[in-house]
């Protein structure tokens, strides 16, 4: 487990620069990627893949619907169509064309979203993207994959490529600490754990897995030994890992950059609620829209920090009902 | 309904892509889109559900894309070089599925099982279940884009394969359409046909009430397509636009095909209320009856 995780992180990589090298990367292996852009491909970096292969990269202007119907078409054509623009605009304006098209019918497309969670931080609430893994996640045959670094990244992108189906690939615009060492090894589906411990359980995707695993390094000082789980892939959602951790640890915490409302804390709660209930705090952005401002200090503000994640963990196992009765407050709403 | 039923009985005879349109050609392919009507009208009669109007206008297009015009093979449907063609307005599924019941894609008795619980035609195209469909559609707008994505593969695969759409007229108040038009254009995908199936009613009254269409042609024209105008009953008017489009370059073609909705039955046509109206036992039997009279005059 020890080349898992690099500790402390030796650097930060810019998500969105890894994801352009990979897709230029995957042009190369895969001459069957297209991939489409609503005219961002500046901001994402895909284009890169434009400057490496023109020929099988379409700019449809900014025209979020029109960019995945014509996925849609490329995708008939045996073509395996990655579409780019921010995650929100897959999420809202283009998301009949994805709930028709890609869940209903099936359609082979993957869908880039850009810019997701609060990462466009000085753009404002209208840019960031909180609602887009409860939107997906709701459609059938949609598997949604949360990238955390950027060697996830890189291992990640081929395997949403030869995925059998849609995909929603959530990214980051920012630069994010590098977490995973030689030995993280991700798979569409299974959910990875990166830091042993017996007292709860900590399970975070994107950019706080790295916020996890230093919450969990706090409470480690404190003799309160939690266990880090990365979910990648927030559907099909690993239940197998879920209950796993419930059944040895009695108490759980979510930690995304998104919603409290239907994403991952949705998933695993549901998954508790029928499976194994224990104790389940969620930290997330609590049901509002958010602000402009610095990245970090924007994820602060909104409970999506590390001080979160240790109080978390701690109601959650005020919660357990082997635990001595304390006055701890459930963020619960 | 036995009698039609055996008169239609498949698969229906295929003119090759290319060959001499001759007066027996026009006038068979005319005679079955009658045939088809009356297969329709069965259909929706029989299920108490679904859209005529929209079906019957579009009656002979099909009848021209499917016997004529696209290079297809319903023995190798998945065959990566078949012309596709993307029928946006999937509300009239069900002179789609009479069409590609006959020419082979699945039994003609199937048809009886339209909208059907377990039927493998939904009361809108599904690509998954039916044989034949290329891509969801329903909810309107999205034949262009999509028609847009077929044809940049094709070209991508240097592949001489033909993209066609089918589009309501009501659907061109959707805003899709237009980024789909504006694609194709950018790309010059000369690979691609459109055919606007104007009929000039959508569901709650005349295009010109709801959203006015008009002046559709410089609509397109603007958009940097090349257009055709042509009575889109007239199977020979259709067939010779359809080669023309064919020959077309370095631009994407549309074809406006002026229709009547309900078109072959004199109480249904051009009415809003047969958008999705399902007759009466007396309006079923009258209607047959008119359909019936209009194939027997072209059998002649």
């Amino acid at each position: 487990m020890e080349r898992l995780i690099l500790n402390p992180p030796p650097g930060v990589t810019l998500m969105r620069k890894a994801y352009g090298e990979a897709l230029v990367e995957l042009g190369h292996t895969r001459e069957d990627v297209v991939v489409l852009s609503a005219d961002v491909q500046s901001s994402d970096f895909s284009c890169m893949f434009e400057a490496a292969f023109p020929e099988r990269f379409i700019n449809v202007g900014i025209a979020e619907p029109a960019l995945v119907d014509v996925a849609v078409g490329l995708a008939n054509g045996g073509k395996v169509p990655i579409a780019n623009t921010f995650g929100f605009l897959f999420a809202t304006r283009a998301l009949e064309m994805v709930r028709t098209h890609l869940a209903f019918s099936g359609a082979n497309v993957k869908l880039a979203a850009a810019y997701a969670g609060l990462s466009d931080s000085f753009d404002g609430p209208t840019h960031q993207t909180i609602a887009d893994l409860a939107i997906l996640r709701s459609l059938p045959n949609m598997t949604v994959v949360v990238p955390a670094d950027a060697r996830a990244v890189g291992m990640l992108l081929p395997q949403v490529a030869a995925w059998n189906g849609p995909v929603y690939f959530r990214l980051c615009r920012n630069e994010l600490p590098d977490i995973f060492g030689e030995d993280y090894q991700p798979e569409i589906g299974k959910a990875v754990m990166l830091m042993p411990g017996q007292d709860a359980t900590i399970i975070a995707c994107g950019v706080m897995v790295g916020i996890a695993l230093e919450a969990a390094r706090r409470l480690a000082q404190e003799g309160i030994h939690a266990r880090v789980v990365e979910i990648h892939t927030i559907k099909p959602l690993d239940t197998e890992m879920v209950v796993h951790c419930a059944r040895e640890t009695g108490a759980l915490v979510t930690a995304e950059e998104h919603s409290i409302v239907g994403g991952l804390g949705g998933a695993v709660a549901e998954c508790l609620g029928e499976s194994y209930p224990v104790p389940l705090e969620r930290v997330g952005v609590r049901d509002t829209f958010t602000e402009s401002g610095p990245y970090e200090d924007l994820l602060r503000k909104y409970g999506l920090s590390s001080d979160a994640i240790v109080d978390a963990t701690r109601r959650a196992m005020a919660r357990k009902p082997s635990a001595a009765p304390i006055e701890v407050q459930s963020m619960c709403g | 309904m036995a009698s039609t039923n055996d008169r239609v009985a498949l698969p229906a005879k295929v003119y090759a892509f290319g060959m001499h349109h001759s007066a027996g050609m026009i006038a068979d392919l005319s005679r079955r889109a009658y045939e088809y009507r009356a297969q329709v009208l069965r259909m929706v009669y029989g299920r108490k559900s679904g859209h005529i109007g929209g079906a019957f206008s579009i009656a002979e297009i099909l009848c021209c894309l499917y016997f004529h015009q696209m290079r297809v093979d319903p023995a190798r449907a998945e065959l990566p070089d078949r012309d596709r063609l993307v029928f946006s307005k999937g509300h009239a599924c069900a002179m789609l599925y009479t069409v590609l019941a006959h020419r082979g894609y699945f039994p003609v008795e199937e048809l009886e099982t339209f909208r059907a619980l377990n039927s493998r035609l939904q009361g809108h195209p599904e690509p998954a279940k039916t044989p034949g469909i290329e891509a969801a559609a329903g909810p309107l707008g999205h034949g262009v884009a999509i028609g847009a994505g077929m044809a940049l593969a094709a070209r991508m695969e240097k592949s001489k394969r033909r993209t066609y759409v089918v589009l309501g007229d009501g659907e061109l108040n959707s805003g899709v359409i237009w980024e789909g038009a504006m694609v194709a254009a950018k790309y010059g995908l000369d690979n691609l046909t459109v055919i606007v199936d104007y009929n000039g009613v959508q569901q709650t009254g005349t295009t010109q009430q709801i959203m006015p269409t008009e002046p559709i042609a410089a609509k397109w024209a603007s958009f940097n397509w090349h257009v055709i105008e042509i009575h889109g009953h007239s199977v020979a008017e259709i067939l010779t636009a359809l080669d023309t489009a064919h020959e077309m370059h370095g631009r994407p073609v549309v074809i406006i095909a002026r229709t009547t909705k309900g078109k072959g039955v004199s109480f249904m046509e051009n009415s809003p209320a047969w958008h999705g109206g399902v007759p009466t036992n007396e309006q079923f039997q009258e209607a047959l009856a008119e359909l019936e009279e209009e194939a027997r005059q072209w059998s002649a």
